[in-house]
């Protein structure tokens, strides 16, 4: 038998609730503490040791200086390095300070602004090291982490499936909420690992594991419109927690130029 | 009994009699229902769930239950789901794994007894059937869950007395009209239906429901299964001249209101031999490789088989799934993509099903129930965009 | 065409256990693997077409494609050659003598061996695409009066590369001539460096017209030479290629496998180039 692989968790900005669940995963997660050895997560256990890792997870984006300096270093411990979530992989709900003047925003949030240093965007890991896995998903899906860690525990090459959520929306019987009810989704743009669960309750999908392979939002988002969607509010749909995911980013921007004109153009 | 030789007139409210004498025979019966705005197929144990007074309204990438100014009960088109979700399950489990001392044990699928009978079957569904038949059954090999439940199923037709504006079975020669494959078939009048035989099996079930009808007509039955309170005492004969011209006025109706085509004439072999018209990168820019066409298409078949394992890997079990050639994953070969890119993903689409099909089982893989016109999330046409390669190319 | 034979079970899902009794080790990250059914009814039933293949069935990993790579006269287990690829063939390294895996079939067609005799024969081989060509060396030898002059081309990266080296003086002793080449020269080497191809298009054949391929390699690879073989006058008729595709199910069930109209698990591998060449030059078909 091989020596259990070290993983570790880091956070950084993130609102830890992809670690969490990985701690949700109770009945894996002894196996799994069978087949790794937990050496530094900090939101399970207060003995955090150094490195090097045989795998980090990598929680949330870089929005500060010193998060940028501390990537590099978590990448020079790590020989696997994979993301978990939005945040980490897209650079998560906080992007939208990407759109904004984070002055204005630090000052009308903090009594003392003068305090608070950050950097003016958030930015995916990928943005600054290189990522060897990215698992997609606000939050993710934690049977998918569970396989990954046993597929690497195990030697194999992970894999989480790329296609849509449509498939999966098939695969329940939903009845597709854009052409029965006119509802905007972003299913067919979206990477699958949710289960289709939103279209089942009468929602459209609001894009959580980010933009699928490929993700056509240029031909999608002129559908809507063709529909009679507002750009006001198709804008922030794409703009959730992959609102900075490439493909999204672009389909929003491209919304924004077209101005609040709600004619619809058929391509 | 006697064999009727004209079809029969059922009055409306019978028909909960044949579903009961369906359930009797302990067949699950599935039939259209309205679910999540649209009209689905799901259990059905009461007339009641039929769409009474609904239909639809259906255009590329549009789909609208709309009430209707009659009470029809099968008074709408093709939905979102079709019938290969009984025969062909989006999920099944193939065959389990289990480690034991001496190794690897595998254990096949224990045999389905499920018995289904399926109500309001169109033509176009019929042929659907067929198609899938010769997929799953005709080759070197079959599928055995297909095969057992294909044996088992009860088949209930409706002909259609109107179409949407996506049908184009008329072009694909699969309807409107129920010809083959039922075991029973209907035509919806005003006060009842017309019902036609289709097979030893459909004259056995119709014989015990008229026997039971009769029964319930003179007030005999003390069948409490039954929900027959309200059935009427009217008797079931054979359908009349007059309501026969009904029902062939009913059936034309659909004929008349299809007005969508697809030429047929050049297929096979005018996708096959345009392979590199510009077309497909056209349509490939449209199309969102969504899958959702291949998913509500009535014959596509395709699959993928994962292991669902549990962490000690103790027990594991391999499941089939639904997959599409729209799925880029689809094509992996050694590390990579075959079909790359959108526009190869929609050409494999477009050419399996109306022209390599062919080819692979001697019919076309389309049976013109525009089911992926309508749910396509873009409102891609399957009619135009084979319309559009005709005419890009030298005759 | 060429003879499909059913599955060992008329279920094609269904899974038979086989145990590795032996295990050859044959370059880096090729083994050889010999299997045995575990369940003695089965044990039987050892028969297969050259060119035919298996599913292996390592539990929780997946499945793949395998040719058989014995001898199809011998029927006293599955033999299969393995080069790591991906997952499966990764787990598939790591068992040992006396572990259990799962295995279908036999599936596909074979090689043409009944068009085969009375004509001269040109075997041409790349890299690990000998596996499934030497059940029909073996049956070609088994049976060789039945057969005019054969040459076994094959060609690998390097020497490593080339499959079964201590038997080919077996086969040049029954009169099979066996011509080597390699893409790049390691310092073991002092034969040809090249192309198969280049291989091929030095040939003289005595009676074209009477000539057949079969070959078995990378889609190029197999594309190049039949276009070789074409011009030395062997007509697309009768040069037979055995082609790869994802496969999931192996019985024309699940779609994988389609080029054009071909289901490559039920229509192939083994396909008469003439049927498969329309496809073969389409990108991303
Ligand atoms: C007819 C035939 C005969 C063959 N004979 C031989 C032989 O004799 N010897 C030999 O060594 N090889 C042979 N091969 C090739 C062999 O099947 C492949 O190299 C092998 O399947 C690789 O499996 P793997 O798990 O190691 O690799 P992987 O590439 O990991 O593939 C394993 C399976 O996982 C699935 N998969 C993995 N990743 C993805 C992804 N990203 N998307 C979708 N699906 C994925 C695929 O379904 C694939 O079948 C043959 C192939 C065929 C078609
Ligand atoms: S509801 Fe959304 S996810 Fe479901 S099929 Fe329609 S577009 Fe796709
Ligand atoms: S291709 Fe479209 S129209 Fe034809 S059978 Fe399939 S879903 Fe119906
Ligand atoms: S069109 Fe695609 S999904 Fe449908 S049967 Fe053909 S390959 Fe399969
Ligand atoms: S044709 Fe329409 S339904 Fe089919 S994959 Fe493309 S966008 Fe999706
Ligand atoms: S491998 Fe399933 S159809 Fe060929």
């Amino acid at each position: 038998m091989p020596r259990k692989p070290r993983l570790a968790v880091f956070k950084f900005a993130s609102c830890d609730g992809c670690q969490l669940s990985l701690l949700d995963a109770e009945d894996e997660l002894l196996a799994i503490c069978d087949r790794v050895e937990i050496a530094h997560f900090a939101e399970a256990s207060s003995d955090l040791q150094p490195g090097p890792y045989d795998v980090a997870l990598v929680e949330g984006s870089i929005t500060t200086h010193e998060d940028a300096e501390r990537i590099k270093r978590v990448r020079a411990d790590s020989k696997f390095l994979m993301t978990i979530g939005a945040c980490a992989t897209a650079g998560g709900i906080q992007s939208l300070r990407n759109w904004g003047q984070i002055d204005e925003w630090v000052g009308s949030v903090y009594p003392s602004p003068e305090f608070i240093r950050t950097l003016a965007t958030s930015t995916a890991i990928a943005d600054h090291v290189l990522v060897d896995f990215a698992l997609h998903g606000c939050p993710i899906n934690h049977h998918q982490l569970v396989d990954i860690l046993v597929a690497l525990a195990e030697g194999r090459q992970p894999r989480v499936p790329s296609h849509s959520v449509c498939l999966d929306c098939k695969h329940r019987g939903t009845v597709c909420s854009v052409v029965a009810r006119g509802i905007p989704c972003l299913g067919p743009v979206t990477q699958s690992g949710c289960g289709a669960i939103c279209p089942a309750y009468d929602r459209g999908c609001y894009g959580c594991f980010g933009p699928s392979q490929p993700a056509n939002t240029t031909s999608l988002v002129s559908q809507f419109r063709s529909h009679g969607h507002q750009t006001e509010k198709l804008v922030p749909l794409l703009r959730s927690f992959n609102a900075a995911a490439p493909e999204f980013q672009r389909a929003s921007e491209q919304l924004v130029i077209l101005g609040t004109s709600s004619e619809g153009c058929r391509s | 009994m006697e064999t009727p030789i004209s079809p029969l007139f059922i009055p409306k409210p019978h028909l909960q009699l044949l579903l009961d004498e369906l359930r009797r025979r302990k067949y699950s019966v599935v039939g259209p229902t309205i679910d999540q705005d649209a009209i689905v197929y799901g259990d059905i144990h009461s007339v009641e769930q039929l769409p009474q007074g609904w239909t639809d309204e259906q255009a590329p990438g549009h789909y609208r239950l709309k009430r209707r100014e009659d009470e029809s009960w099968f008074g709408y088109v093709v939905g979102p789901h079709s019938w290969k979700k009984y025969l062909f399950p989006p999920k099944t489990t193939l065959l389990s794994a289990e480690k034991t001392e001496s190794g690897w044990q595998f254990i096949p699928r224990s045999a389905d007894t499920t018995k289904f009978a399926l109500l309001g079957v169109r033509a176009c569904e019929l042929a659907a059937m067929r198609i899938q038949d010769q997929v799953f059954l005709d080759g070197p090999y079959q599928d055995p869950l297909y095969r057992e439940r294909r044996e088992q199923l009860f088949i209930i037709a409706v002909n259609c007395t109107q179409a949407a504006s996506t049908c184009f079975c008329t072009s694909m020669k699969t309807g409107p009209r129920c010809e083959k494959g039922f075991d029973l078939a209907l035509t919806e009048i005003d006060s009842g239906f017309l019902c036609e035989v289709g097979s030893e099996r459909g004259r056995e079930v119709l014989d015990a429901f008229i026997s039971s009808a009769r029964r319930a007509s003179e007030g005999s039955s003390n069948d409490a299964n039954s929900t027959n309170e309200n059935v009427t005492s009217l008797p079931i004969l054979d359908a009349t001249p007059e309501q026969l011209r009904s029902a062939e006025t009913a059936r034309q109706q659909a004929v008349d209101q299809i007005t969508k085509h697809m030429e047929t004439s050049d297929l096979p072999g005018l996708l096959l031999s345009n392979l590199d018209h510009p077309r497909w990168k056209e349509v490939g820019e449209r199309c969102l490789s969504c899958t959702n066409c291949t998913m509500v298409c009535p014959t596509c078949f395709c699959s993928s088989v994962t292991e669902v394992r549990d962490l000690n890997m103790d027990r594991v079990e391999r499941e089939r799934t639904w997959d599409s050639c729209f799925n880029p994953d689809f094509s992996y070969l050694g590390g990579s993509l075959v079909r790359n890119d959108t526009a190869s993903r929609y050409r494999q689409w477009l050419t399996h099903k109306l022209d390599s099909w062919h080819a692979q089982f001697g019919t076309s893989g389309c049976v013109g129930c525009g089911r992926c016109i309508t749910w396509c999330p873009v409102g891609i046409d399957i009619t135009e965009e084979v319309a559009a390669i005709r005419e890009g190319t030298l005759p | 065409m060429t003879a499909t034979r059913p599955t060992l079970h008329e279920n094609p899902w269904y899974t038979h256990t086989v145990r590795i009794t032996d295990l050859i080790d044959e370059t880096e990250g090729v083994a050889t693997y010999h299997l045995k059914f575990t369940d003695g009814d089965a044990a039987t039933a050892y028969e297969f077409i050259p060119g035919q293949f298996n599913m292996l069935y390592l539990p929780g990993v997946g499945e793949s494609a395998i040719s058989m790579s014995g001898d199809p006269a011998r029927k006293n287990g599955w033999i299969h050659t393995v080069r790591v690829a991906g997952n499966v063939t990764k787990t598939l390294a790591r068992l040992r003598r006396g572990d259990t895996l799962g295995l279908r079939g036999p599936f596909g067609t074979g090689w043409p061996v009944a068009d085969l005799v009375g004509t001269d024969v040109v075997i041409v081989a790349g890299g690990l695409g000998m596996a499934p060509l030497r059940p029909l060396v073996y049956h070609l030898m088994n049976h060789r009066e039945q057969f005019g002059k054969i040459w076994l081309i094959l060609g690998a990266r390097t020497s490593d590369g080339l499959l079964y080296p201590c038997e080919y003086s077996a086969w040049q002793k029954r009169d099979l001539e066996v011509i080597l080449t390699v893409d790049r020269a390691t310092a073991d080497w002092n034969g040809h460096v090249g192309v198969v191809t280049q291989l091929i298009d030095r040939l003289q054949l005595p009676r074209p017209e009477q000539t057949q391929m079969v070959t078995c390699g990378p889609e190029v690879m197999m594309k190049y030479a039949a276009m070789s073989g074409h011009r030395l006058g062997i007509d697309a008729g009768r040069i037979w290629v055995s082609m790869e595709r994802n496969m999931q199910c192996a019985a024309g069930l699940c779609g994988h496998c389609q080029l054009g109209p071909e289901f490559i698990c039920k229509d192939g591998p083994v396909i008469r180039y003439d049927r498969i060449r329309p496809y073969l030059f389409v990108e991303q078909l």
